[in-house]
């Protein structure tokens, strides 16, 4: 019995500190984008708020909070209020999967830093993906505002055309850890992270990863300049603020799984694991807003054109070099 | 082939740009610490200039009234005993005025004038609107020479019809002599 609340007494806290350190992170993320998106176009970017704009992140919070949260009349009322939480909920709930370090012993039990290792890790991150698409698209048609409508629409073509290439990206990665495992495949990387042997497949993975967290140059679900803000037009105060967090939680998550599956997620020399994992996050991260900073947004066909004429084709015959290599 | 070389060619410019873009220094003006000189014809808060020689310009002609798009400005006409017409009262709803300039334009005598001074914000609506004594200033303003009562063609103390600036005498309607 007293085995079973440490455990989860343990569980708990790794719960607590991931969530939080998660949560604080994506609101410096999002400091961090505006900071660096300004210095990218010439600006200077939030610099009222504290020494470098660095209170901006909590200012916001609390304009956000104290906000009136409006729900149009025309609405559906129940879906209206769900859409922003299973966009946060299931971008915070990939984490539980993602290694941040090798397992550690306290006071005499051993500890695996990760909230959760399920053998299924991988296929519980794309069901997880996947259903956060279910936020996009129901908040976008229970808004009832035609914006909202062609925003939730194209948010759910988009991610669920580029869910696909993103799952067969990663199957010559299963197919060399021989794991569904996060925890397996960042071991399997010991000697030699994957982006060495599966250039292709990191590409295709980075690629549809920021189709799948709606950045620029895929953002076209909440298009500012065609559709007003997509399928968030509607929302105010905190509810907008969900899908802000969700947008930014996701972006973390995706860098976190580009560093498990292609950059040796938490190993690397001199430094703890969690460090390490944290520099690989913030480096995708900062190459994803150098991206923004950089292309102009995809018309909607060429958006589906790269996922299904070039992706998935190229995704699949990695598949079938991959699996002739192995067999060699 | 060709077009994919071009292609990846013409995304790595952009890529570079904007990363040469992060080290030049940013070209934002910091406002309330640095205030940049405005053009001395940009228009914000409204005037009344006065006559070189001290004079009310404004002669109560409503023209500005009139062509006001959004109605903010409003006066009462009144004439001094020797003729001159002025403003009773003179009132501009700042709270309404969408800084168009027309006034200035309609104006024959030069004497309302939007100047650069654009920083009129206020808490309490109610003190946006002006009254005659909050618009008249001690300047002449962008005209400075202008005199309206020289040019006018009236009898002015100064002198009778026709003895002013470039006027001529009065047709002598009596005679049909060019």
């Amino acid at each position: 019995m007293s085995n079973w609340i440490a455990g989860f007494i343990v569980l708990m806290v790794k719960i607590a500190v991931v969530l939080g350190a998660l949560l604080l992170s994506a609101a410096y993320l999002v400091w961090a984008e505006r900071k660096l998106l300004g210095r990218l176009q010439v600006r200077l970017g939030p610099n009222r708020a504290g020494k470098f704009g660095l209170l901006q992140p909590i200012a916001d919070a609390l304009k956000m909070l104290c906000k009136e949260d409006i729900v149009p009349s025309a609405a559906d009322r129940v879906i209206f209020l769900l859409a922003p939480a299973v966009v946060a909920l299931t971008a915070l709930l990939m984490f539980a999967v993602v290694p941040f370090g090798p397992p550690i012993v306290l006071w005499g039990r051993e500890v695996p830093q990760v909230v959760s290792d399920i053998n299924v890790a991988l296929l519980y991150v794309f069901a997880l993906s996947t259903l956060g698409v279910y936020g996009v698209a129901l908040g976008g048609w229970a808004s009832n505002s035609k914006f909202a409508l062609l925003g939730g629409i194209r948010g759910a073509a988009q991610m669920i055309s580029y869910e696909l290439a993103l799952g067969l990206s990663l199957i010559p990665v299963v197919m060399m850890a021989g794991s569904f495992s996060l925890v397996d495949i960042v071991n399997a990387q010991a000697e030699m992270p994957y982006i060495v042997f599966q250039p292709v497949a990191f590409a295709i993975f980075v690629i549809a990863a920021m189709a799948e967290s709606k950045r620029i140059p895929f953002d076209l679900p909440e298009a500012e300049n065609e559709l007003g803000a997509g399928f968030h037009t509607e929302y105010s105060g905190m509810r907008f603020g969900l899908f802000f967090i969700g947008e930014y939680v996701h972006m973390q998550v995706l860098g976190a799984l580009t560093a498990v599956f292609f950059l040796g997620g938490w190993r690397g020399p001199l430094l703890p694991g969690p460090i390490w994992l944290f520099i690989k996050i913030i480096l995708v991260a900062l190459i994803m807003i150098w991206i923004r900073g950089t292309l102009p947004r995809l018309r909607y066909d060429q958006l589906m054109a790269l996922g299904w004429k070039v992706l998935i084709p190229a995704s699949l015959v990695n598949i079938l070099l991959t699996g002739a290599f192995l067999l060699v | 082939m060709a077009d994919l070389f071009d292609g990846i060619k013409a995304i790595g410019t952009g890529f570079s740009t904007t990363f040469r873009h992060l080290f030049r220094r940013p070209i934002t003006e910091e406002y309330p610490e640095y205030k940049r000189v405005l053009p001395e014809r940009s228009r914000a808060r409204i005037i009344l200039t006065r006559n070189p020689d001290g004079g009310e310009r404004c002669v109560a002609c409503y023209l500005c009234s009139a062509v006001c798009p959004v109605s903010c400005i409003s006066m009462q006409s009144a004439e001094r005993p020797d003729g001159h017409r002025y403003a009773r009262w003179f009132r501009i709803n700042f709270g309404r005025c969408i800084y168009c300039g027309l006034c200035e334009e309609a104006c024959p005598t030069s004497a309302i004038q939007l100047t650069p001074d654009f920083e009129n914000c206020r808490q309490d609506i109610l003190s946006l609107v002006f009254e005659k004594e909050d618009l008249l200033v001690d300047h002449c303003g962008k005209d400075p020479e202008y005199n309206f009562y020289r040019h006018a063609g009236v009898a002015t103390p100064d002198g009778g019809k026709g003895e002013h600036i470039g006027e001529d005498a009065p047709v002598n309607i009596k005679s049909n002599l060019p």
